[in-house]
């Protein structure tokens, strides 16, 4: 647990960077510090590793004021990563991992023995280990950033946009990756970004700062977008907060109907409405228009591109976006495998969520 | 030629001729391993006390234009050392090599990202392990441009040194143009010129050892 109290820094020139912060990071979460550039959240992070001491006030890690630590042991107990990862270009991947560890005393070989294993954790090959970091893509190197974090097993961590400089679907992958490892391990993290549908994606609890370091709202991220405390929260949630906050609610209540399925390679009858057409795994391959005339066995180049794909049990915004995205208007829903199980109307799923706020009141 | 080979023909010659060999080693690179602890110790200073670096910096430049048979000269005065004596040409080049290389080495530091430092930093390194571990190693290229340079100036002035009496390959020099005698000099230029080459070669060589990271491309993939 990490704990705000009456947090303050003001640096030398004047500049208020956190102003009077009230805040407490609950154990074993995901915890994202989000806002506009410059308000305050870096300057929050390192306070936590005492990178900056606060004016004012007073930081507890674990019931413990941080200032009674010596700071290079308080570190090596909090795992830190960075945009760019921050990686020694003089030291091999392997080494730059076991960088905390040997810091620590271990022997050689029980640091580099412990690397491995966290390079395997976070999900790259053995042979990476003897790479230098200039040898990486940058997806791989926010990798060895994180498994380097975590080296020494430390129970918080920090990161500070740590995927900000990755491309958006390099991203997506990370922060599954973070929410995978997070199950696994139970970590205390606090989390850096100025982008808020990473925050709400990945975010246990979000704290929304505003200009001047100042705290705007604490709270859920299902609760920031369905109840914004104030302009500034819901002007920053952004204007579709309405479309995206649908991403907390379980498309459960959503009943998915039959879908008319056409066979990929094999004679079709002609039909005067939508149907779908699979391959012999029941895979969507696109959709038969109505009154398609299709002279021989169904080939693919005949057939519309279908939309988004919802798999059973994902949120009800997938729902709503497979119906409005598919030509037929019927949104096609999977299983995991993949294979199609019915589909859904946009008709259908708004009433769900309209019954939903009904039974909310 | 046939002056040359009479010349190296007697093997008392030869064995001078070693002995001033091995005294011009001694004396070239002893200051080039005393002024890169000097040079580390004082760019460091001026890395991390900006107010230090004009004033360092200035001074190291002065004294890089005092021509080197004036500082011969002076040493012993500063520091009561007889006129003679070979450690004046061993402190004059400690003192040229060191502010040769102060500046590169205060760049270099310069150089290090700060958020390499930074992340040092923040997982949990002190300062002096910081220092030697993850910024000094990463200005050694840097550092060795410096000398490489150093090293071949260092070479060429301590025949200098011959002028004032000291050891090492300038005593050919001398000898020669007093008994102008060409073959001693064509030995000395030849011996100085290899001798040269050959620390260059070991310089780089230790270079590529120390630094394997700076010589791989990176292969994004
Ligand atoms: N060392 C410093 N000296 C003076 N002002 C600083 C310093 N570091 C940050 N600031 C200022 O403090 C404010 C908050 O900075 P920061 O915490 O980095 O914001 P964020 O991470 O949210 O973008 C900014 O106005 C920034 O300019
Ligand atoms: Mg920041």
């Amino acid at each position: 647990m990490i704990e705000f109290r009456a947090v303050t820094k003001r640096f030398d020139d004047g500049t208020i960077a956190v102003n009077n912060l009230d805040l407490v990071v609950e154990a074993g979460t995901i915890t994202v510090f989000v806002g506009p550039s410059g308000c305050g959240k870096t300057t929050s992070l390192r306070m936590v590793n005492r990178m900056i001491d606060p004016s004012s006030g007073t930081i507890l890690v674990d019931g413990k004021d941080i200032l009674s630590v010596d700071p290079p042991m308080l570190r090596r107990g909090i795992g830190y990563v960075i945009q760019q990862a921050g990686l020694f270009p003089h030291r091999t991947v392997l080494d730059n991992v076991a960088t905390v560890p040997l810091l620590s005393g271990w022997s050689r070989s029980k640091a580099r023995g412990r690397a491995a294993e966290l390079l395997e954790l976070v999900g790259l090959p053995a042979e990476l280990g003897k790479r230098y970091p200039v040898q990486l893509s940058g997806g791989q190197q926010q990798r060895v950033g994180v498994a380097r974090a975590l080296a020494a097993d430390p129970p918080v961590l920090l990161m500070d946009e740590p995927f900000s400089a990755v491309d958006p679907v390099v991203r997506e992958g990370l922060q599954d990756e973070l929410l995978r490892l997070q199950a696994e391990l139970d970590k205390t993290i606090v989390f850096v970004t100025h982008d808020i549908d990473e925050a709400v994606r990945i975010g246990e609890k979000v704290a929304v700062f505003r200009e001047g370091g100042i705290l705007a709202q604490y709270d859920r991220p299902a609760e920031l977008l369905a109840r914004p405390a104030d302009d500034f929260v819901a002007h920053f949630v952004g204007k579709d907060r309405g479309y995206r906050s649908l991403s907390f609610v379980d498309a459960s209540g959503v009943e998915v109907g039959a879908v008319p399925l056409v066979q990929v390679s094999e004679a079709v009858e002609p039909s005067g409405e939508w149907r779908l057409a699979v391959d012999d795994r029941r895979h969507p391959r696109g959709w038969l228009a109505p009154g398609t005339t299709v002279d021989g066995p169904l080939v693919e180049d005949v057939l519309k591109p279908g939309g988004s794909l919802f798999e059973v049990g994902q949120s009800i915004r997938g729902a709503l976006d497979a119906a409005l995205s598919s030509p037929s208007g019927l949104g096609v829903a999977v299983d995991a495998e993949g294979a199609v199980v019915g589909a859904v109307t946009a008709t259908q799923v708004l009433a769900v969520i309209e019954g939903l706020r009904e039974s909310r009141g | 030629m046939g002056d040359l080979v009479k010349y190296l023909g007697d093997a008392g010659t030869r064995g001078l001729i070693l002995d001033m060999l091995l005294e011009h080693i001694y004396l070239s690179l002893l200051p080039l391993v005393i002024s890169v602890v000097l040079a580390v110790a004082l760019g460091w200073v001026c890395h991390r006390f900006g107010w230090f670096r004009g004033a360092l910096l200035g001074a190291a430049n002065i004294v890089y234009t005092v021509p080197s048979l004036a500082l011969f000269a002076i040493i012993p005065a500063v520091i009561g050392t007889q006129v003679l004596d070979i450690n004046n040409v061993v402190i004059a080049l400690t003192v040229y090599t060191t502010a040769l290389l102060t500046r590169p080495v205060s760049d270099a530091l310069d150089a290090v990202p700060v958020q390499i430092t930074a992340a040092a930093t923040a997982m949990g390194f002190r300062p002096l392990r910081r220092f030697l571990t993850v910024e000094l190693p990463l200005a050694v290229p840097v550092l060795f441009a410096g000398l490489r340079v150093g090293s071949v100036s260092n070479i060429s002035l301590v025949s200098v040194g011959a002028l004032i009496g000291t050891g090492g390959l300038g005593v050919l020099f001398t000898d020669g143009f007093r008994s102008r005698y060409l073959a001693p000099i064509i030995v000395g230029i030849v011996l100085t010129l290899l001798l040269a080459l050959v620390v260059d070669g070991l310089l780089v060589a230790l270079r590529q050892w120390l630094t394997p990271w700076n010589h791989i491309r990176g292969v994004k993939s």
